[in-house]
């Protein structure tokens, strides 16, 4: 369907990444994978677990910005989704202030640790979320300044050091996808250096490469991202977003 | 009372507050009777000591105890070393420099992502700090309260979290799958603070929100743990707002209980209140300008809570805080 902005490619492809989970929690930070996971389970992953941001599993399809209308289903408060990561029944999609190609994430400090020129939010849960289950990464802004060589804090682990880290660290470190405002990607290469998956419509592949700060993967024509259907249309517009949210994070 | 006051005074007076430890808390009730453990703020913090490690319950700025906080900001207390899922307690103990480390899994007013004095403190350099993973920081509490050395976990491998607490150690499983882990050492604390919703006189506390968070392993990892609440209630009266279920903080637990209504602004304190957002922009913008930070010191933070709580409902436009009949 034509006439599907940039932040609807992005939602749809943020849902994309729980494609095929079954009956998990998608956990979602940003409003463009919160739309990505409530659309996923309104359309071809219904047996997804959602939870209102607090303490409760609701039911239903909501607007984001505002409360859930569906009965609730479940009491989850923080202790009980540590105990789910932990169980590796959750996909949670985050965003970070820097990845690298292995999709090492630093959401902790920019600079020398010890004295940081920017201090960010913290670990939380990034150390434990990407050795326990899949992970998946939101960037709304590609850009060289995100897409760095080396992060300078490692917050969620990457396949280098998942590796290096040991069994314990790999035997369930799983990172899905990196959607951004300009691609789809993931470290389905050799390596598991990070691959371009797919280019937004009207973005080329010189953009995405010229974007990133390190070699990325690019093997043979790249497709491009998939267009939201009209239903995924309607679901956006009308129900999940009808505020137009989205357009905060992807003008 | 006066049965009470002097074992608690005792308590106050060693050098190491818990040398009475347990056995003092046994004295403190009449025979026949359950101690009575309410006091206000200011007795809370009589009882801390420069240098104590403390736990600050909660999580992010949601149910923080901070009517406890900023009766440490009006004390002496110096150089703790703070333990929380940090919101605003953590940014306004750093900026009243009162903090000499910092341990946590992030800090964060929740619909402010990032805290501006503990962005502050850290990029000045001037606290130290472990950070971890916020399940590791779980793990740290609950293994201090089961009185392990350390619970093994999964959480931390591979990150940096490693790097850069360099004494932590791993640990292989004893048993056919050989696997290494990281053993998240005890983090026991000297005290804690904790706010809930309804207590008792005894220290039997009662959550009705969504969610506990981590107060009780606050709690239990403590030799000392003070909880504030919303309001005090005769204990036969717990259950007419919550169910058996919510009766989560036992009185074993607690050495004291303060009635702190509104205690928890500007954070959420749920079923009771939500966040003060909007006095939560206006400290987190006073808390971005020196300027703008000497004059919420002195509208806000010169005075006693009383005045604390005269100052919130005074301001321009905005109805009294909620409190409960």
């Amino acid at each position: 369907m034509s006439g599907a902005t940039r932040a609807e490619v992005c939602a749809v492809a943020c849902a994309e990444a729980w494609r095929g989970d079954g009956e998990i929690v998608a956990s979602s930070f940003g409003v463009i994978p919160t739309i990505g996971a409530r659309l996923a389970r309104a359309t071809f992953a219904p047996d997804l677990l959602l939870s209102d941001g607090e303490a409760t599993f609701v039911t239903g399809c909501w607007a984001v910005g505002e409360p859930p209308d569906g009965p609730a289903e479940g009491w989850v408060p923080f202790r009980t989704v540590f105990d789910i990561l932990a169980a590796g029944q959750r996909h949670v999609m985050m965003g970070p202030s820097q990845i690298d190609r292995f999709g090492n994430v630093n959401i902790s400090a920019i600079g020398d640790y010890a004295r940081p020129a920017r201090q960010l939010i913290g670990m939380r849960g990034a150390p434990g979320n990407t050795v326990n289950h899949p992970t998946s990464y939101w960037v709304p802004r590609h850009q060289p300044r995100t897409f760095v060589r080396r992060v300078d804090v490692i917050s969620g682990v990457g396949y280098d050091s998942a590796a290096a880290a040991g069994p314990a660290a790999s035997r369930f470190h799983d990172l899905r996808r990196v959607v951004t405002n300009l691609a789809v990607l993931d470290f389905r290469s050799p390596d598991h250096a990070m691959r371009l998956v797919s280019v937004h419509p009207g973005v080329s592949v010189a953009e995405v490469v010229a974007s990133t700060g390190f070699d990325l993967a690019v093997d043979g024509d790249v497709p491009p991202t998939r267009l939201p259907t009209p239903e995924e249309l309607r679901l956006i517009r009308d129900v999940i977003d009808p505020r137009g949210l989205r357009y905060g994070e992807v003008p | 009372m006066f049965y009470l006051m002097a074992a608690y005074t005792g308590t106050a007076d060693s050098g190491r507050p818990n040398a009475g430890g347990l056995s003092t808390k046994r004295l403190l009730g009449k025979p026949g009777e359950v101690a009575d453990k309410r006091m206000t703020e200011d007795e809370v913090v009589a009882r801390l000591r420069t240098g104590m490690t403390i736990g600050i319950g909660g999580w992010g700025a949601r149910r923080k105890p901070m009517s406890l906080v900023r009766a440490i900001l009006r004390s002496g207390l110096r150089d703790l070393t703070i333990v929380s899922y940090g919101g605003p307690d953590v940014g306004l103990l750093c900026a009243a420099g009162k903090v000499k480390r910092l341990v946590y899994g992030f800090v964060s007013l929740d619909s402010i992502p990032l805290e501006p004095h503990f962005r502050a403190a850290r990029e000045s350099g001037t606290v130290d700090v472990t950070e971890y993973d916020e399940g590791m920081l779980q793990w740290a509490l609950y293994a201090a309260s089961l009185r392990l050395p350390f619970l093994p976990t999964r959480a931390g491998l591979g990150s940096d979290v490693m790097r850069l607490n360099p004494e932590l150690r791993t640990v292989a499983s004893p048993y056919a799958d050989g696997e290494e882990l990281l053993a998240v050492p005890a983090l026991p604390l000297d005290a804690a603070l904790i706010h809930l919703n309804r207590a008792d006189a005894a220290g039997n506390a009662q959550i009705l929100g969504p969610d506990l968070y981590f107060d009780d392993l606050f709690a239990t990892a403590a030799e000392h743990a003070y909880v504030s609440c919303e309001r005090i209630v005769p204990t036969g009266e717990l259950l007419a707002e919550g169910g058996i279920a919510s009766l989560r903080i036992h009185r074993w637990m607690t050495e004291g209980v303060v009635e702190a209504p509104n205690g928890a602004h500007f954070t959420s304190c749920a079923p009771d209140y939500e966040r003060d957002e909007e006095f939560q922009r206006g400290y987190a913008s006073a808390a971005a300008d020196p300027a703008k930070w000497a004059q919420f010191t002195a509208a806000y933070l010169r005075g006693s809570e009383a005045d604390y709580q005269r100052a919130v409902a005074s301001q321009a436009g905005l109805a009294a805080p909620t409190v409960l009949p």
